[in-house]
């Protein structure tokens, strides 16, 4: 049986799958962000499944993704372009998808599959259930996370900025964060 | 930053010492920083300090079209910039479903495995220096001098080398490789003789590297080690065997493993893999002599790179452990995302857990064993 099947198996019975995407043969698999270390420890510990392995844990923002597209300049014909319009209309009225995501990538160390799980991570509840007791791999990348893009991790036991300084006013990484920066300084200790 | 670093502990901090080790220190592979808590040689608690060297790069991706990154990977690790280039290339093929021509294919290993020879010798000149034996540094850095000479000759420079582009590689093998390459070949295989036969058996060597900050089996992969470090500790996984990519299921060769994940274990490792790189160096030129000529070192790929809008992830063995790179496509001319996954972070990590209760020595000792290069730490 193919890895999605087996996935869907073992997740759907406990609705834990919100979508699953397949792009370039990496199946990624969206869960409910409440349930993700259940999710983690049944992906871990069902034979038939076994990722065994955190590789890494990266967040994404995706504010620009989410911003009604500019009209693009298409050589085609002007009735594709047209259509294309059409089609993003009712998208904008809907709710805009959760601008965050936190993106984990397993692997099964004896079968050598890869899997993306990813939780969708709203603006108004920057919160996500820490992975450390699962893999102690998870700690400096979450870490990175919350230093990069501010989601916080709850239950992570030294959540502190890991690359940026410690009383940095923004979070880099965001898509709404110049890439010139923004005039921070860092005032070491012999400034005064 | 907190100004005033104590580590806290369950312990009464009265008799403790608080030791700032780095950033500024030569045993401190450039910018790393370790506060360490001591009771008089022995190390209670260490927390080590990253970002001395973090320029964005994650974020400067984000603003460069896909091949003005490829420069900017040569920057991750310094001491092997081929395995970065090579692994961003491929995940961006992956992305696009770029098949890359078989001769390309063989080019990259051999680039990449003189730049695993390379990356090894430096490893273990430097923990050789870090040790007190200074002599074995200087037979490895000339001949890792002689590997940065093909490289210099092949492209033009020694570290940076912005080798190979998106869809295959821009310039062939010089005629002559096969002369440099059998001149190359014994010089390192002395200098690797040489360095066994002064550090193996000796006993000065074998009391400082012994038995140092062992590690488990099963607390390497809780910490998502890979790579040297975590073959050391006795498991046998290497991405070439594992996950074949450029064309490596061709090539025969052994990935060793050790016992107790201690510092040994890591150098005697280190040194057995540097013999198996020289046999698929081997093995490939003599698959790429039997290549036509004229065959085509480039994929069909456009001019301006928008990949379809998707995620990937693509990992290769670099000689840290796995070097993989998330892209995330939106459709537009630039990537949306990239993720670069550094071996020596994730190692880097477990740091507190590999030297706490030994001595401060060792902790110099056990940071060169892992190879951490702050270019790829901080990013």
């Amino acid at each position: 049986m193919d890895l999605k099947n087996r996935v869907e198996q073992c997740l759907g019975p406990e609705n834990f799958v919100v979508a699953m995407i397949e792009c370039q043969g990496d199946l990624s698999v969206e869960v409910p962000k409440r349930s993700v270390v259940d999710v983690m420890r049944l992906l871990r510990d069902t034979p038939d499944l076994g990722f065994n392995f955190l590789s890494d844990l990266l967040g994404v923002d995706n504010l620009d993704l989410n911003k009604p597209k500019k009209k693009p300049k298409k050589k085609t014909e002007e009735g594709e372009g047209a259509e294309a319009e059409a089609e993003e209309e009712p998208k904008e009225k809907g709710p805009l998808p959760p601008r965050y995501e936190v993106v984990y990538l397993l692997l099964c160390l004896e079968r050598n599959e890869r899997l993306q799980v990813k939780v969708r991570v709203e603006e108004n509840d920057m919160e996500v259930d820490t992975l450390t007791p699962v893999w102690k791999a998870a700690d400096w990348p979450e870490r990175e996370v919350f230093d990069m893009f501010g989601i916080r991790f709850k239950g992570h036991p030294n959540l502190k900025r890991l690359l940026m300084w410690d009383d940095f006013p923004a979070h880099p990484l965001r898509k709404d964060y110049p890439l010139e920066g923004q005039g921070e300084e860092r005032h070491l200790i012999y400034d005064d | 930053m907190n100004q005033n670093p104590t580590p806290q502990t369950g312990h009464d901090t009265g008799d403790y010492v608080t030791v700032n080790i780095g950033p500024s220190h030569p045993a401190m592979h450039g910018t790393l920083r370790v506060v360490a808590l001591t009771d008089g040689e022995s190390l209670i608690k260490v927390d080590p300090e990253i970002g001395y060297l973090h320029r964005g790069v994650e974020k400067l991706g984000e603003n460069l079209t896909y091949h003005q990154f490829i420069p900017i990977t040569d920057r991750l690790n310094y001491c092997s910039a081929i395995p970065n280039n090579v692994s961003y290339e491929m995940a961006v093929e992956k992305l696009m479903g770029i098949e890359v021509p078989e001769k390309a294919q063989l080019i990259r290993v051999i680039m990449m495995e003189l730049a695993r020879i390379a990356d090894h010798q430096v490893c273990i000149g430097i923990l050789g220096v870090d040790l007190g034996a200074f002599t074995p540094f200087f037979y490895l850095i000339i001949q890792r001098e002689e590997i940065y000479e093909i490289f210099e000759w092949f492209n033009g420079a020694r570290l940076t080398n912005t080798f190979g582009r998106i869809g295959g590689v821009d310039a062939d093998l010089p005629d002559d490789f096969e002369e440099r390459w059998e001149e190359l070949k014994p010089g390192v295989r002395k200098a690797n003789d040489e360095t066994e036969k002064l550090l193996t058996h000796n006993r000065i060597w074998m009391d400082r590297t012994i038995g140092v900050s062992a590690f488990s089996a099963e607390d390497a992969l809780n910490w998502g080690f890979t790579g040297p470090c975590l073959r050391a500790c006795g498991v046998k996984r290497d991405l070439r065997i594992d996950e074949p990519y450029c064309m490596y299921d061709k090539f025969k060769f052994e990935v060793p493993v050790g016992k107790h994940g201690d510092v040994f274990d890591r150098y005697i490792v280190r040194m057995i893999e540097m013999e198996e790189s020289i046999k698929i160096i081997d093995q490939a030129y003599k698959l790429y002599k039997e290549m036509p000529a004229d065959a085509p070192l480039m994929a069909r790929v456009p001019k301006v790179i928008k990949p379809p809008a998707g995620e990937v992830y693509s990992a290769l063995e670099s000689p840290n452990g796995e070097l993989g790179f998330f892209v995330k496509s939106d459709g537009s001319a630039n990537p949306y995302r990239i993720r670069i996954r550094p071996p020596c972070y994730m190692i880097y990590q477990a740091f507190p857990e590999l030297v706490e209760g030994e001595l401060i020595a060792d902790l110099v000792a056990c940071l060169s064993s892992l190879n951490v290069i702050a270019g790829e730490l901080d990013r």
